[in-house]
């Protein structure tokens, strides 16, 4: 075990970070292809209308396309079962933390006479 | 080491079909991914269901396997038997796969020990170069951080090759800045941080923020929640009462009349947006009406006095009661 200490600054992966399509495929190491396949299913969302080579994609959908991809080889999914299963976990997330919000909000619980 | 009952872990029998074990493997999967479980132990779970199945799924690797015979129960220690892996085939894993599996696992089929042979040493693939793997790893931080930013120590145990090509762990501090305005689930990515290349570039590494339970405050986004107790006369009569909220104490002014659960917002006083035209949050106060006890007699006559003064009151004519 060898130890090292670095001093290190990352990039927030944001709704204002916004990186182009070629950063997209680097940082998620997959083709243009896959990306654009992932866009016509509606899995991202770029910001940028207009032809693939001018697409923009903020930082949330940077981890939108990691989490698709590590769900379709993980799980072996397809592109639509991708596309549902991350809605759905979207869902599940806002759920969870709508839950725990509430319970913190009801605080404890007595036994009524 | 302790030896792994891999049927038990995919929760099939040993004589099991190669289509029960696929079956079993891909509902273990989906049970607990790291993306869909939240399950505390979802990430370990994981990998000891995929390691099973990547014994099980090749009946190769199965038969090896069931050659260590039937007398082991999980958790036993394990030494392998002399000549264990003498035959061995070249079975091929990714590092950061090979990183992942046990020792127990390393000892019959290669891997960890640098017997499996991953490229490197090997010439069939000395022109062979490979990027590093992605890795992300969870950073829990205060609400207090994420809205004044901080900056936080990282120990990070990462695989990487040595000379040989052989796997090793090695421990690492990382000074990271978390900037502030991050919110839950946001992801910091750490480039060229994650797993080695092999004559590529390493891989990245993503922190995902979870926020620690704070005892005042409920995030949501970057909307703050808090409760604010009041007295039954300042929210009868209006008043000017002091806030928490994460950049300081600030004045609220109660409209009189108000009642309990009412919300009141305070605007952009929530997490900051962090930049130049990035809005902030705001922060939502719920208002709850506290009575004060009734510790004397003076206090019990005052309560009287308003049980005379407001008779007619009926607090659940709602209810039809």
């Amino acid at each position: 075990m060898v130890q090292r200490q670095t001093s290190i600054e990352g990039v927030l992966l944001d709704e204002h970070t916004i990186v182009s399509i070629t950063e997209l495929t680097q940082v998620c190491g997959v083709d243009i292809e896959q990306v654009r396949l992932m866009v016509s299913e509606g899995v991202l969302q770029p910001t940028n209308g207009a032809q693939p080579e001018k697409w923009r994609f903020t930082g949330i959908e940077v981890r939108r396309a990691r989490r698709a991809l590590r769900l379709q080889r993980d799980l072996d999914l397809n592109l639509p079962g991708t596309a549902l299963a991350l809605e759905l976990i979207d869902e599940l997330e806002h759920l969870r933390r709508r839950v725990r919000s509430l319970e913190q909000l009801l605080g404890g619980v007595r036994d009524g006479e | 080491m302790e030896y792994k009952d891999y049927y038990k872990i995919l929760g099939v029998a040993r004589d099991a079909s190669q289509d029960d074990i696929k079956r079993a493997y891909r509902k273990l999967a989906r049970k607990y991914h790291p993306d869909v479980s939240k399950e505390t132990d979802a990430e370990a779970r994981f990998k000891e269901v995929n390691e099973a199945n990547e014994v099980l799924k090749d009946p190769a690797k199965r038969a090896e396997y069931d050659a260590l015979g039937t007398g082991w129960h999980a958790g036993d220690e394990f030494r392998p038997p002399p000549g264990a892996g003498a035959h061995r085939r070249e079975y091929d894993f990714s590092p950061e796969e090979a990183a992942h599996f046990s020792d127990f696992f390393s000892s019959i089929f290669g891997g960890g020990g640098g017997m499996g042979g991953f490229g490197g040493a090997r010439g069939a693939r000395d022109d062979f170069r490979r990027r590093g793997t992605d890795q992300t790893a969870r950073i829990r931080i205060s609400l207090e951080d994420a809205y004044h930013g901080a900056s936080r120590q990282l120990r990070l145990d990462v695989p990487e090759f040595d000379n040989s090509g052989h796997v090793q762990t090695r421990s690492r501090t990382l000074n990271v800045r978390i900037p502030a305005g991050i919110t839950e689930g946001q992801q910091i990515r750490l480039a060229g941080q994650g797993g080695p290349g092999l004559g590529g570039e390493p891989g990245d590494l993503f922190l995902e923020v979870e926020f620690e339970p704070h005892p005042i405050y409920r995030c949501e986004g970057r909307d703050i929640d808090v409760r604010l107790p009041i007295s039954p006369w300042e929210a009868a009569l209006g008043a000017t009462v002091p806030v928490p909220t994460l950049g300081g104490t600030v004045s609220l002014k109660i409209p009189a009349g108000s009642q309990s659960n009412q919300r009141l917002r305070l605007k952009g006083r929530g997490l900051p947006g962090g930049g130049s035209t990035k809005t902030a949050g705001d922060a939502f106060v719920q208002l709850e009406i506290v009575n004060p006890p009734t510790v004397d007699d003076a206090a019990r006559t005052a309560y009287e006095e308003l049980s005379k003064r407001f008779g007619a009151f009926n607090p659940r004519a709602k209810l039809g009661v």
